[in-house]
């Protein structure tokens, strides 16, 4: 068994470095899509990135298929604009808006004039349900059918023993209670953000496993690996901290215990920068392990393309299926890193004892 | 070319931003009445019902244990009040024969003293009676030999009374 796999192995390598083009390759492209050299890191930002339309497919002829999502504008001047990104698709001009493909606003919408010219100073605020927007909804819609139905089923079983989905989630809810929140935040208080510390473990799984299936929509978004939304949920995280912080939080902020007075004006920036630097560190934890994930996984795919072969493709496959088990552990595992540290930044602000 | 929306990889969108806090807010909400409140709270009542009921288990066990000391200390206490019953009854039964024995002995003597009392007396009345037929009639042989000479009169009896006082104080 091994010997096989090892001989097989081999001589899918031995036929790597022969370089035995796809077979028919050539014949079937369109002119324009033969000159057009294969561009390895478009094609990871273009997966990894956001975009206001959901690709599907790509036809033979090179033309793209997919799903057009909604374009929200705020304009100061105009007010609220609602269409689909179908008439923007192209560079299209639509109610004087235009998705800039390059220069300074490369992937926004800008206003422009009759003539195209951009007009800086009426940048529409664009609250369009872009696909990463499409990928959480989703996400969010299957965490609230899962655990509406689960609490549901508790409903009906009772107190006896778990059920069904219950004998699959409760271990985990039990693991974020007991071995994540009740260590830090401790058992007086833990009740209070539980609640808090579940949903956003379970938003971010979710996300996490749903961004890993490659394929088809709603799946595959990369909703965890996109900066705003770690930056939202850490700003969650940050303002629960604001609110719920006692008063030994705030005086270790603007009178730290032991530091001569003299010394405030330098310790309250750093305790400043203190509490910043803790929602900072959890959006870009997650969103930077998130993001390479997907990268090398598109990067290994992204070498069938390079090297032009179709025998490169159970190598990459290989590769990238040893990358998506690394990946299902690192959903989890940073699903549980985010809620652990605010699990822990919570217990900072709200404990008795001093540290 | 796709429709790459803005700068996404290193510059947080506001209308990403927006739909977050939108969607996140409503699934921990609603989440949070609906979902998690019931499991928690269902799954600690769960615990706390195997915490008691391990709980009752235990106290249950010491109870039987307890209970089946304590019997077998009734038991012990009510073995040896028997053998303390029976002993004082054996006691009882033996001083009771014991004194009826006494009282038998007694009684016997006293009739056997009453007895002899009765006996002493009937012999002394009897002898009395003898004496005085012995008397009378030797005074009658007497009389007879010496004749007519005493012949009822009143020496005669008295004559009588004197020698039975005679024999009696001498018999005795």
């Amino acid at each position: 068994m091994k010997n096989g796999k090892v001989s097989y192995l081999f001589f899918t390598f031995l036929l790597l470095l022969l370089q035995i083009p796809l077979a028919g390759q050539k014949s079937h492209h369109s002119p324009e899509a033969e000159d057009k050299e294969f561009n390895a890191s478009e094609f990871i930002i273009e997966h990894i990135s956001d975009s206001h339309e959901w690709h599907l497919f790509t036809k033979k002829n090179g033309d793209h298929v997919s799903i057009y999502l909604p374009v929200i504008l705020y304009s100061k001047e105009t007010g609220l604009h609602f269409f689909s990104s179908k008439q923007l698709a192209h560079g299209h001009e639509h109610k004087g808006f235009r998705l800039e493909t390059e220069g300074d606003y490369a992937g926004k919408i800008v206003a422009v004039d009759e003539s195209g010219q951009i007009l800086e100073d009426k940048i529409p605020l664009d609250f369009s349900m872009t696909k990463t927007v499409i990928g959480m909804l989703a996400a969010a819609l299957i965490g609230l059918w899962l655990f509406l139905a689960l609490s549901r089923s508790y409903k009906k079983t009772g107190i006896s023993h778990p059920k069904g989905i219950q004998s699959f989630l409760e271990p985990i809810i039990c693991f974020i209670r007991d071995d994540v929140v009740i260590p830090n935040i401790g058992y007086e208080k833990h009740e209070k953000f539980m609640p808090y510390l579940l949903s956003v473990f379970f938003f971010i799984l979710i996300n996490n496993l749903m961004g890993l299936i490659p394929y088809p929509p709603p799946f595959g978004a990369n909703v965890t690996g996109n900066l705003a939304v770690t930056m939202t949920l850490a700003l969650f995280t940050f303002f629960i901290i604001q609110i719920n912080g006692n008063k030994h939080y705030w005086r270790d902020i603007f009178a730290t215990p032991g530091v001569p007075f003299w010394l405030l004006p330098i310790m309250i920036p750093v305790e400043l920068i203190g509490m910043i630097s803790k929602p900072f560190a959890l959006t870009v934890r997650l969103f930077a392990n998130i993001t390479a994930g997907h990268i090398i996984v598109m990067s290994l795919l992204a070498l069938i393309f390079i090297f032009k072969s179709i025998l490169v493709a159970p190598v990459s496959i290989f590769f990238v299926i040893f990358m998506d088990c690394l990946e299902l552990l690192v959903a989890f595992l940073q699903a549980y890193v985010f809620t652990l540290l605010s699990a822990v930044f919570i217990s900072l602000a709200v404990s008795e004892e001093h540290h | 070319m796709i429709l790459v929306a803005s700068n996404s990889l290193t510059t947080p969108a506001i209308g990403t931003i927006f739909w977050a806090v939108l969607i996140f807010s409503l699934f921990f909400f609603v989440l949070a009445k609906f979902a998690w409140k019931p499991i928690l709270s269902m799954i600690k009542q769960r615990e706390e019902s195997i915490k008691g009921s391990l709980a009752a288990a235990e106290k249950a066990r010491k109870d039987m244990v307890r209970l089946q000391s304590d019997n077998e200390a009734i038991i012990k206490k009510a073995r040896e009040e028997r053998e303390i019953i029976l002993k004082e009854a054996r006691d009882v039964r033996e001083k009771l024969i014991a004194e009826a024995k006494n009282k038998a002995v007694i009684e016997a003597e006293k009739i056997v003293e009453a007895a002899k009392a009765g006996i002493e007396r009937e012999k002394a009345n009897a002898l009395s009676d003898i004496r005085r037929q012995v008397t009378i009639l030797s005074v009658e042989v007497a009389s007879k030999l010496l004749g007519e000479k005493l012949k009822a009169t009143g020496e005669q009896e008295k004559l009588i009374e004197k020698y039975i006082k005679d024999v009696e104080l001498n018999s005795n």
